[in-house]
């Protein structure tokens, strides 16, 4: 390859990426301008875009403030739970489990995720239904305990399909982890739940902010969660996404609506890249 | 000790939902959580309902076409780009990164409003010569789907690239090899697991897509867009069945799929 002319490489090397630019370019880029050129323009009469110039649709976002709401208060709230309950079974399985059965133990882990999720959480609308938990609470008394439709469905669903998405960082962080520091934190006189608070729990800090970025992401953009087990009652900004596009027809808006949900989740990624991961240490592990 | 209890207690939490879909698929009675033996009726109802079987080829073509597409083209990319440097190369890695944060909902609307503003620019100018008119169709489904898993391939086949033994390159090089001969019998066997996995990977994206075809696929119904509006209508033992069989397949391709990632460092 070297001892080919210049030109001619890089005439190859462009014939190469032509086709990936090409789909960028169409696909993405003009798409995401489109939408950004509607976000100001007016709603036509028969619904769809009319070429304006205004703010008005901008002004108006806050007639969509309870999916933003909901949005912003669970998906945070989702990706917690699900770092809360992922961590103990990422520690598990590094530290704990007999090396013989953790390969198996961790590809049990990633297998439900790539299940559709569709009939994930359909099978979630039979267990948190008036037949499913509800019924059994029913006979220890517990009467008329409403848990599908609520935002309590909602973060069961989140905790429930990202759970591997969390477990895996994490657990990638805490195998890293060189045991020899645990035993020289024990040897030291610290308890063992001061060695997790000081050693441990530290070191394992970058697969907790990689598991919580990835979790985060996908939660922002969720629909079919909220929509399956949320009910209509639930909604995120992807429900009302759908809602202003194909009901309502109102694009201009609904393209201000997507400016604003792609800006949001954009400086999100910034401010937490700028802050949280402002320990180099952290930063450096938690991207690889 | 606790900590092996919440272990097993999270893989129940994982499983029991995907153990209820298969089990009540074999459910003789209509209504969910309500056993009334066992029976085979409703794989039988599945697969012989013509909607459901129209919706299963369209999904298969959409994937198929979708993978091999993604798979080709972003493998090229993931080699021209091992070969750039400077700011497009730069510019190529932001837009993969880009095509894989953005949410399927806005790419979903995205390229449904730029496709419409394109068909209205061109289908009267189309008309005018008498050409067909420009619609939304499966080839407007695999587009946005090639959009997604293109980025996805390029970052398999680069992780691959940028582990691959230079020294091999060089030593076909010295032997006089041309750089085709070079790619043919060096790089692409090297990439073939990485290649397959990403065919296999875009395949499993592309079949169970909902949002992104929801708003491209004109009048089609792709299989999860079936699934999602009986959902909505209601609980229907039908789709458990469907849901077992695709489930099935969708483990039997992701397996394969980690079985060839995994031979790759194996064979290093």
């Amino acid at each position: 390859m070297a001892s080919a002319p210049a030109s001619r490489s890089k005439a190859v090397t462009a014939l190469l990426v032509a086709p990936a630019g090409l789909f960028f370019f169409f696909l993405l880029v003009l798409p995401l301008v489109v939408v950004i050129i509607y976000s100001f323009g007016a709603r036509a009469d028969a619904g769809g875009y009319a070429p304006a110039f205004t703010l008005e649709n901008y002004a108006n976002l806050p007639a969509r403030g309870q999916a933003f709401f909901n949005t912003l208060t669970l998906a945070p709230l989702g990706t917690l739970l699900t770092v809360l309950f992922a961590y103990p079974l990422a520690y598990f399985l590094a530290v704990k489990a007999s090396p013989n059965s953790r390969t198996l133990l961790l590809v049990l882990v990633i297998v439900p995720f790539w299940t559709s999720q569709l009939l994930r959480y359909y099978a979630w609308i039979m267990i948190l239904g008036s037949k499913g938990i509800p019924s059994w609470l029913a006979y220890l008394g517990i009467a008329d305990l409403r848990i599908i439709n609520t935002p309590w469905a909602v973060l069961i669903g989140a905790v429930y399909g990202f759970l591997p998405l969390m477990v895996l960082p994490i657990y990638v962080s805490l195998e890293k982890l060189d045991k020899r520091l645990l035993e020289a934190s024990a040897d030291l006189g610290a308890d063992s739940w001061r060695t997790f608070r000081q050693v441990t729990l530290p070191l394992s800090l970058p697969g907790v902010a990689t598991g919580s970025m990835l979790v985060f992401i996908l939660l922002m953009g969720e629909y079919i969660l909220p929509q399956l087990l949320g009910g209509g009652k639930v909604f995120f900004i992807g429900n009302a996404l759908v809602d202003l596009f194909l009901q309502s027809r109102n694009w201009p808006f609904g393209a201000a609506v997507s400016t604003a949900l792609v800006a949001i989740m954009f400086v999100t990624i910034v401010v937490y890249m700028r802050f949280v991961l402002s320990r180099g240490d952290v930063r450096r592990a938690a991207l690889v | 000790m606790p900590l092996r209890l919440y272990a097993a207690f999270i893989y129940v939490f994982l499983y029991a939902p995907i153990a209820l879909i298969v089990f009540f698929s074999f459910n003789a009675g209509r209504y969910a959580m309500d056993w009334q033996g066992f029976s085979l009726e409703w794989y039988g109802k599945a697969f012989t309902n013509p909607i459901i079987v129209k919706a299963l080829v369209t999904s298969i073509t959409i994937a198929s076409c979708t993978s091999i597409i993604a798979t080709t083209v972003g493998t090229l990319c993931a080699l021209g780009l091992e070969r750039m440097r400077g700011w497009l190369r730069q510019l190529f890695d932001a837009l993969i990164y880009i095509a894989i944060m953005v949410p399927g909902v806005v790419i979903g609307i995205s390229t449904l409003i730029a496709f419409v503003t394109v068909f209205d620019a061109v289908n009267p100018t189309l008309e005018a010569i008498g050409m067909v008119r420009l619609q939304m169709g499966l080839w407007t489904v695999i587009a946005a789907h090639v959009l997604f898993n293109l980025a996805v391939v390029v970052l398999i086949i680069r992780a691959r690239l940028a582990g691959m033994d230079r020294s091999l390159v060089e030593a076909s090089e010295d032997l006089y090899a041309t750089p085709f001969a070079t790619f043919r019998q060096v790089v692409l066997p090297a990439l073939m697991p990485s290649i397959l996995a990403g065919l296999l990977l875009s395949f499993t994206f592309s079949f169970e897509d909902f949002i992104i075809a929801f708003f491209v696929a004109g009048p089609n119904t792709t299989l999860p867009i079936y699934v999602f509006s009986s959902i909505r209508r209601g609980v229907t033992p039908e789709i458990n069945a469907i849901g077992t069989a695709v489930l099935l397949t969708s483990l039997t391709l992701l397996m394969l799929a980690q079985f060839l990632l995994r031979a790759r460092t194996r064979s290093r």
